[in-house]
């Protein structure tokens, strides 16, 4: 089977998780969608990355899988103040602004 | 070249979880269909020959990414509700012709695409020791930033949870003060059962007259009705003396 098949596969998690972050209005649950979205670019590049016999594609997974670990801890440690500051996370809050 | 079976069982492992991010109400169940994405993500670079990133994969995103969501969760609260009325018009039908016309055009477009596939004899396996020739040699400089990246990120982290203290911490001295003078019995109230002839948590300890003490039973017990109030544990001629 050719790996181009698993760059289809990492275009169709890529829109599962970009419609969670449109669609979901928990914080959580949208992060999730990014984290999902950024495993798909990680399939999509080992899958390029065996189509042309290169370890490059790897070693960039490598480095966007670091850039995630980094990103979830600040992203959840601001859900968390979010959360001190409001008792809730819900993503519609900020509409309140409008007044 | 990835067994065709291989392949649709990692599509189906990786795309049936994950849609639960669109359907599913608790997120805990969402954190753990992720946890099942992940998995299949790991499998499915093994089958690409990077064994290398299959476990990087498991040890980072199963292991310690979609664990944190699940404490951040519990310290959020599991039970927190989504409220389902829109505050923007129609967003849920922009938002799934938005997501669904980017994925049809991916995938319309990357079927079209036909790559020559580099297939020789003996492939390039992303072995750990292959990696770190290439991490340590090429990319050494970006292996350094990456480091400084995750300790800005952890110390972020920590920066962001503090909760700075508005009031002076109150000593235990203060609190024994305080509470004396509100009136409270300075003494330990006794355990239950100790002078008793059971040693239950359920029945009250007896005073040095025979009497139950009945608050020396904890109030939960109280409040569930479990607890007993010892006048059969007396010989027959005191229990008269006793009320309740």
């Amino acid at each position: 089977m050719n790996p181009m098949n698993f760059v289809i596969l990492a275009a169709i998690l890529f829109s599962i998780g970009a419609s969670a972050v449109l669609l979901r209005r928990n914080a959580i649950v949208a992060f999730m969608g990014v984290e999902l979205m950024l495993n798909a670019a990680n399939l999509a590049l080992v899958a390029f990355s065996r189509l042309h016999g290169q370890l490059e594609g790897q070693v960039m997974a490598f480095f966007v899988m670091v850039v995630a670990a980094a990103e979830v801890v600040v992203g959840l440690a601001l859900i968390i103040a979010v959360f001190r500051a409001r008792t809730n996370i819900s993503l519609d809050e900020p509409a309140e602004l409008r007044g | 070249m990835v067994n065709d079976v291989l392949f649709w069982v990692i599509a189906a492992v990786t795309v049936i979880p994950a849609t639960s991010l669109l359907f599913a109400r608790k997120a805990v169940h969402i954190a753990m269909s992720i946890v099942m994405v992940m998995v299949g993500l790991a499998t499915a670079y093994v089958a690409l020959e990077a064994p290398f990133l299959g476990i990087v994969q498991i040890v980072v995103y199963t292991g310690a990414v979609m664990m944190l969501f699940l404490f951040v969760l519990m310290l959020v609260g599991v039970d927190q509700r989504e409220e389902l009325k829109e505050t923007l018009k129609g967003q849920r039908w922009i938002a799934f012709f938005a997501a669904g016309g980017i994925g049809t055009l991916l995938v319309v477009q990357i079927s079209r695409v036909t790559m020559p596939v580099y297939r020789p004899d003996n492939p390039l396996v992303g072995e750990p020791d292959v990696i770190a020739v290439v991490l340590f040699g090429k990319y050494v400089l970006v292996m350094e930033v990456l480091g400084a990246l995750l300790i800005i990120a952890a110390v972020g982290a920590l920066v962001l949870t503090h909760v700075p203290r508005l009031t002076p911490r109150q000593t235990q001295n203060e609190r024994a003060r305080a509470r004396v003078l509100a009136g409270a019995n300075p003494v330990n109230k006794p355990m239950p059962g100790v002078y008793a002839r059971h040693n239950a948590l359920d029945v009250p300890a007896l005073d040095p007259e025979g009497k139950p003490i009945p608050e020396s039973i904890s109030r939960v017990l109280k409040a569930r009705g479990q607890t007993r109030d010892g006048k059969e544990f007396l010989p027959p001629s005191k229990s008269e003396g006793i009320e309740q």
